[in-house]
């Protein structure tokens, strides 16, 4: 059984107030230099709503501009409004962050997320006109508290504060008073990244043009962990969210591996379609608040504005062979195994190259390579240059050194195979998994065949190992032939047959 | 430069001395090797990590560079780093780091 790319979702949530009270580089500044020059000039570099609407990449994340049409725009583009300024998109949405706030509420069962009652009367009508949030999730947003009683949790009892504007509207409480892993910051990180993962799920699934009750089985590829001190990873941000989305007839479970997460979790979920052990599976991520104006201090630096000021999510939906969507071809997988070292060209060679020579094919028979997709004007600012691009560039180095590629193709491989990076500074969310809805209008539409998606992940940053990891996979344009699904009777007593008189006929041989 | 990386230079530099350490870089772009050489010279430029105003001096150097690629065995050196050469801008990465040596580096011999 083939399993095929039924959908995607993509969601973002402009959240300006938790890039200044909990993005990591603005609480480990306040920690370390609470009166530094960064913090009082960071308020100015922050966007408003509308701001962030309109900025290019977002509406080519939520599927309203493509990656062409962004390749084709000069950069920068924080200095440039986009002419599509729409909330939602042909994947998803931008969310306000006072509607997170509500969705954020929403999304947590252990009445850990306090909202003031005025601020809830205010906001709940807007947030029940999102097409993306039904019944089940409104009814879920509870009347709210007195300010005065937010105010004492975040002053007496290490709450996390929630601001609209600065002004404190709601708070995350601590789930446990010893407990580091039931720490505010912890749950507040945890509950984002779960409430962004709901919103995700159910554009991937409406995306699809499935019922929520057609998936079996939810795979979360975030790199948060949640679970208490006797298991901090355990687990599971899949269930927990596809409760709150509605998913009623799935279960699900977590994959981890950093920034390669996504595409392992597709590899899975491919490979539990294409096995028959589920229909539909729906591989999801939310955000990750830590990250929110990660690079803030080289960008207020630089006089630009604060662009980390998304959470975003994501949702692949898989399924059994329909002959119309593109395939996920398992023939053509690529892994950095352990002993395959970290160097940049061992990567390339292991994700690239290698699975590619085993299929038969060149670097020149995919039509898009899709790696690290982080947004390159960020990166730049970030001094950490364009990701996106530097990966194409090594694609096409080393097919030069292999002899598959001649050495004047380098300049313009970039933009002839390459998305331009347009993705959220979120770790796992760039990686490799961005224009898979892009993809799949194009090969549905027939103007693209093949296209590769790489995740690559810095196993290092969690102390375990020195090792990188990658996974990479190929994704077709579907041929609309049916599976073979095995042999028929008939046809097994045929071969049956055949290897009986082969049989005989040595015996005979040998007399 | 990341925290724990700061670190691990500062304690290297303590247990070695800063004289016997080179600090290797792999940045994949000249402004990046040039603050990353500038944290492990004049201290950290983002005053964020252990090297904030820590002015180790170290000598610093790309891997790319000329005189670093020179000290490799040639075979490894095509084998590990050969097609990063071909894709970074080289001669900006050593207009970086050479600018920071000249600058900070208290053991260039």
């Amino acid at each position: 059984m083939k399993s095929v790319i039924k959908g995607t979702g993509y969601i973002l949530a402009h959240t300006p107030d938790m890039v200044f009270y909990n993005g990591s580089t603005q609480t480990t500044e306040r920690i370390v230099n609470p009166n530094s020059e960064y913090l009082k000039e960071l308020p100015k570099h922050l966007r408003n709503y509308d701001q962030a609407v309109s900025y290019w990449p977002h509406q080519v994340y939520i599927g309203n501009k493509t990656p062409e049409e962004l390749a084709n725009t000069e950069e920068p583009y924080y200095d440039k409004t986009c002419d599509c300024k729409e909330r939602y998109g042909k994947y998803g949405e931008i969310i306000p962050e006072d509607e997170f706030y509500l969705l954020l509420q929403a999304s947590d069962v252990f009445d850990l997320v306090m909202l003031d009652k005025n601020f809830v009367s205010k906001t709940k009508d807007k947030f029940a006109k999102d097409p993306y949030i039904d019944e089940s999730i409104v009814n879920r947003v509870k009347e709210g508290f007195d300010l005065k009683d937010i105010e004492k949790c975040v002053n007496e009892e290490h709450a996390e504060g929630l601001y609209i504007d600065f002004k404190l509207v709601g708070c995350v409480k601590k789930a446990h008073d010893v407990d580091p892993n039931f720490s505010a910051h912890v749950i507040h990180e945890n509950l984002v990244a779960k409430a962004s993962s709901v919103l995700a799920l159910i554009a991937g699934v409406k995306n699809a043009g499935i019922s929520k009750d057609d998936v079996d089985f939810v795979i979360d590829c975030c790199e948060e962990a949640c679970g208490d001190m006797l298991q901090r990873g355990g687990g599971n941000f899949a269930k927990a969210a596809a409760e709150i989305a509605g998913l009623n007839n799935a279960t699900g479970a977590d994959t981890r591996g950093f920034c390669a997460g996504p595409s392992h979790a597709i590899i899975e979920a491919a490979s539990l379609v294409a096995a028959g052990t589920y229909k539909t599976v729906a591989v999801t991520a939310g955000g990750c608040t830590a990250k929110l104006g990660m690079n803030g201090v080289n960008i207020v630096k630089k006089g630009l504005p604060i662009m980390e000021d998304v959470i975003a999510g994501f949702c692949i939906i898989i399924s059994e062979n329909d002959q119309k969507n593109p395939v996920i071809n398992l023939d053509i997988h690529g892994k950095l195994a352990v002993g395959a070292g970290s160097a940049p060209q061992n990567v390339i060679g292991a994700l690239v190259m290698d699975p590619l020579a085993e299929a038969g094919l060149k670097v020149t028979d995919i039509d898009k390579f899709s790696p690290e997709m982080q947004n390159a004007e960020i990166m730049k600012a970030a001094a950490t240059g364009d990701v996106a691009e530097a990966n194409y560039k090594m694609i096409a180095a080393l097919a030069v050194k292999r002899g598959d590629l001649d050495k004047a193709a380098v300049a313009t491989f970039p933009k002839e195979k390459g998305v331009k990076g347009y993705a959220p500074i979120q770790g796992h969310i760039p990686s490799g998994v961005p224009p898979i809805g892009y993809f799949r209008d194009e090969m549905l539409k027939g103007k693209m065949n093949r296209a590769m998606i790489i995740g690559k992940g810095s196993l290092f940053l969690g102390r375990l190992t020195n090792l990188f990891d990658g996974v990479s996979f190929v994704i077709e344009k579907n041929d609309g032939s049916k599976d073979s699904g095995g042999a028929s009777e008939e046809e097994i007593k045929g071969l049956i047959a055949k290897a009986m008189k082969e049989f005989a006929s040595t015996l005979l041989k040998s007399e | 430069m990341d925290l724990e990386n700061q670190k691990r230079v500062k304690e290297f530099a303590e247990k070695f001395g800063a004289e016997n350490v080179v600090v290797l870089l792999g940045a994949a772009e000249g402004e990046a090797s040039g603050l990353a050489a500038e944290t492990v010279t004049n201290g950290d430029p983002t005053y964020a990590g252990p090297l904030t105003g820590v002015q180790l001096g170290l000598t610093v150097y790309h891997v790319c560079e000329p005189e670093v690629k020179a000290e490799f065995d040639a075979a490894v050196y095509e084998d590990q780093v050969s097609m990063m050469e071909m894709v970074l801008n080289v001669d900006d990465i050593i207009k970086e780091m050479s600018s920071i040596r000249s600058q900070y580096c208290k053991y260039l011999k």
